[in-house]
């Protein structure tokens, strides 16, 4: 299991406009390669799923393509635009959705939209929370402090905000980790809806295989910072000779643990 | 610099405020208190010391003044700590906001916060201990503006070492106006202190401003001239501290401290 192959080759991606493009990507601790010269790109409408184990550099990669922590090399165009040197601009055509970054809990759940939606500049925002609220089913919630919502209500918002600007780019960090699986399928048919109806891209993290292999066009294995695997979920296991996403999953987090007491 | 992107920031602030009493107590409740303290120990200071002496413009309007400054630090630092108690950074450093706009929306929350707190002792120093201020003339809104500067400096800089230091050392933050008086003269004529400490005070701000104060108070000779001096220097530490609040946001980003601030990064 050592050559990555791509099921569009990240230079056809590029040519062809792709919403993310990712060129060479580093990132360096002291002592430490957290991501270590990773290329990729999205096109437009796309969902990628970005998978690895628990310290392959999914949320370094993801971090970076935030604006949140600066590459030690490489580039990120989001749009077309470079983060690096047009941040605020790249980041206007962003958002994101991460388990780990709830929204504050001491405001209610359309106070937190419209704060949000004000940072994004969206226009019509009194309309866009009302649709946001509707489609995630948190109209009964509109006055309701966002830390005293259950998990899968929290999520609920936290996608919600995630798309309060129809950002050409979106990021999801497990956005189904905390909810049961009826509103888990009710969100994954959303976000396919909307990377659809946008021509959005979404790069979506995730442990749960299943949904990987129903959501996502294309999937890019991390490991030790490097990117391993790509290809269609639903056609890479077979040319790896497994089952099934999950068994090539466990194949590359075993392969990290060896790379790892090596 | 977008308008509205400022205003998500002070928005959020108003919202907070808005939903909170224990948020809104302590905007006029501890000043009120340093108020009355000081007022009766005013009052009590005229009686006991020698007759033709007013301690209630130079010991009260002391106590005002240099509360009003530490209430304009705490303006900018509680709103940004708000962001630090919520673990909000990664929401709103992952947005367009730039650094520039963040600031102003935590300087915008601590006018109004800082206000409220100025109005209650204007209102009740003048009411319950009888302090005009008309004795300090047009200066005071000169002494107002140069520490109102002084504490936006004090509050960004504050906050620029709570996010470079994380968020246990908010506690190095509210000691920080009372680390700077005694050497700024609030209740004392700077003559009072050793040679080094009157060095200190030269680069300080609102030691001319206290140092003016009591010049008018006690019709002694003084120069406005001085004061620009203070101003000058108050201006100088806001851009100095936008500087120092900008290098650590960089630092952090590079070494990926804002990033772990609210979330532990697993990968």
């Amino acid at each position: 299991m050592t050559a990555a192959t791509s099921a569009v080759p990240y230079r056809e991606l590029v040519e062809a406009a792709p919403v993310l493009a990712v060129g060479n990507l580093r990132k360096a601790y002291a002592g430490t390669v957290a991501v270590d010269d990773i290329s990729f790109a999205i096109a437009p409408g796309e969902i990628v799923g970005l998978l690895g184990p628990n310290g392959a550099g999914k949320t370094t990669t993801v971090n970076m393509i935030l604006g949140v922590l600066a590459p030690s090399s490489g580039s990120i165009r989001i749009d077309g635009i470079d983060l690096l040197t047009r941040r605020s601009a790249a980041l206007g055509s962003t958002n994101f959705s991460a388990v780990y970054a709830a929204l504050p809990g001491n405001l209610s759940v359309e106070q937190n939209l419209r704060v949000f939606g004000l940072l994004y500049e969206v226009p019509a925002l009194s309309d866009r929370i009302d649709e946001l609220l509707a489609r995630f089913d948190l109209l009964r919630f509109r006055n309701t402090r966002g830390g005293v919502l259950s998990s899968g209500e929290q999520t609920r918002l936290s996608l919600a905000k995630a798309l309060i600007n129809r950002p050409k780019l979106l990021l999801l960090d497990e956005p189904t980790a905390s909810i049961d699986p009826a509103t888990a399928r009710d969100i994954r048919a959303t976000i396919r809806a909307f990377a659809d109806d946008n021509s959005s891209a979404v790069l979506w993290t995730s442990h749960n295989m299943y949904e990987v292999e129903e959501v996502c066009h294309r999937v890019l294995f991390l490991s030790h910072g490097r990117l391993l695997l790509e290809g269609d979920p639903r056609v890479l296991p077979g040319e790896y000779g497994e089952a099934n996403l999950e068994n090539l999953f466990v194949n590359v987090a075993r392969e990290q643990l060896r790379g790892e007491a090596g | 610099m977008r308008v509205r992107r400022v205003a998500a920031v002070a928005l959020r602030q108003f919202y907070l405020y808005r939903g909170s009493p224990t948020r809104i107590v302590p905007l006029f409740a501890w000043v009120a208190i340093d108020i009355t303290l000081w007022g009766f120990i005013s009052r009590y200071l005229n009686k006991v010391a020698a007759p033709g002496y007013n301690f209630i413009p130079a010991l009260l309007g002391a106590v005002l003044l240099w509360d009003f400054l530490a209430r304009v630090m705490q303006g900018v630092s509680t709103a940004f700590l708000e962001d630090v108690w919520s673990r909000n950074f990664l929401n709103i450093f992952a947005t367009p906001l730039l650094i520039s706009e963040y600031v102003l929306g935590l300087v915008i929350t601590a006018i109004a916060t800082s206000l409220v707190g100025l109005f209650t002792m204007l209102v009740l120093a003048s009411a319950a201990f009888g302090l005009s201020f008309m004795v300090y003339g047009i200066a005071l809104a000169s002494f107002v503006l140069v520490l109102f500067l002084s504490g936006i400096a004090l509050g960004i800089a504050g906050s620029a070492m709570v996010l470079r230091l994380g968020p246990a050392s908010e506690w190095f933050l509210w000691p920080m106006p009372a680390l700077i008086a005694p050497f700024a003269g609030v209740f004392y004529p700077l003559s009072t202190l050793p040679g080094w400490m009157q060095t200190v005070a030269l680069v300080l701000p609102p030691a001319y401003v206290f140092e003016g104060m009591r010049a008018i108070v006690h019709r002694t000779p003084w120069e406005i001239s001085n004061l620009a001096i203070g101003l000058s220097l108050s201006v100088l530490y806001i851009v100095g501290a936008a500087f120092f609040f900008r290098q650590v946001y960089r630092t952090a980003v590079r070494t990926g401290l804002l990033a772990r601030y609210n979330a532990e990064s697993t990968g």
